[in-house]
């Protein structure tokens, strides 16, 4: 049952991460940040593929998924173009995240004022 | 009493029935946002022929401009400080990071606001991740080839 999968895999990485929050002096930004540099790693060893085939969305809808594709642009652009490729294919899968959050930020902040 | 004390004793009582009801609140939206992104990747798949790994990017950039237009229309704000890590760790936060930065910032012009503040809270997410998945990646293909 792939969207109880989703559920249970979203929600417990999130209640992991307010544990965190709670629990330590942590900030957002380190915990978010703490979390990408966990999924590179858990895509080095493997495991985060076996994350999406089991949760689908819910493993790729956390920024830890931001990791996974960071590193396996870096995997795919060193098999397509050798060295080379390590560090142009870095960024390639994560180009969708972070240019869609730059064109839709950068427009929006000509239409909106902040609310407080 | 004195005011250590008064600490010790505030702490022993409120913070665990609110940290129990932060997680459960972060369990219950994250959970959410996973099951709901499911059900569009399940969607895009059988209605419109898209393949999965495109799915998925897809989903993302429906996250990424639902929860930039919420974070405009000032409704994010609250939820977040509300929902915490149900709403942070999701690509959600991350979008709404870079949002709230470009209208908080875009007031002291292109360049010394918007410009050099965009990623003030992002920044940190793409230089570790970055960092990261480059180190982990030539790792990667030491060991595996």
């Amino acid at each position: 049952m792939i969207y109880l999968n989703a559920f249970l895999l979203a929600g417990t990485l999130c209640l992991l991460g307010e544990l965190i929050l709670d629990n330590t002096k942590l900030t957002p930004g380190h915990v978010t940040s703490l979390f990408t540099v966990l999924g590179s790693f858990l895509a080095f060893l493997g495991i985060y593929d076996k994350l999406i085939e089991w949760g689908g969305a819910g493993a790729t809808v956390i920024i830890s998924n931001f990791g996974n594709m960071l590193y396996q642009g870096v995997i795919e652009g060193y098999h397509e173009m050798g060295v080379l490729g390590l560090f142009t294919g870095v960024l390639t899968k994560s180009s969708a995240a972070i240019a869609t959050s730059v064109i839709v930020a950068f427009l929006l902040s000509f239409l909106f004022k902040p609310k407080n | 009493m004195n005011k250590d004390e008064y600490k010790k004793l505030v702490e022993e009582y409120t913070p665990k029935e609110k940290k129990l009801k932060n997680a459960f609140l972060a369990f219950l939206v994250g959970g959410a946002i996973g099951f709901f992104g499911q059900v569009i990747v399940t969607i895009l798949e059988t209605s419109f022929g898209v393949e999965t790994k495109d799915a998925y990017i897809w989903l993302c950039i429906f996250i990424i401009l639902i929860a930039s237009l919420l974070t405009s229309f000032g409704f994010f704000d609250n939820w977040v400080s509300k929902c915490k890590a149900g709403l942070i760790l999701p690509t959600t936060g991350f979008a709404h990071s870079v949002t709230s930065a470009a209208l908080d910032y875009r007031k002291d012009g292109l360049i010394t606001g918007l410009g050099s503040n965009f990623f003030k809270l992002a920044g940190s997410v793409l230089l570790y991740g970055i960092i990261s998945g480059f180190f982990f990646g030539v790792l990667g293909v030491i060991f595996y080839g």
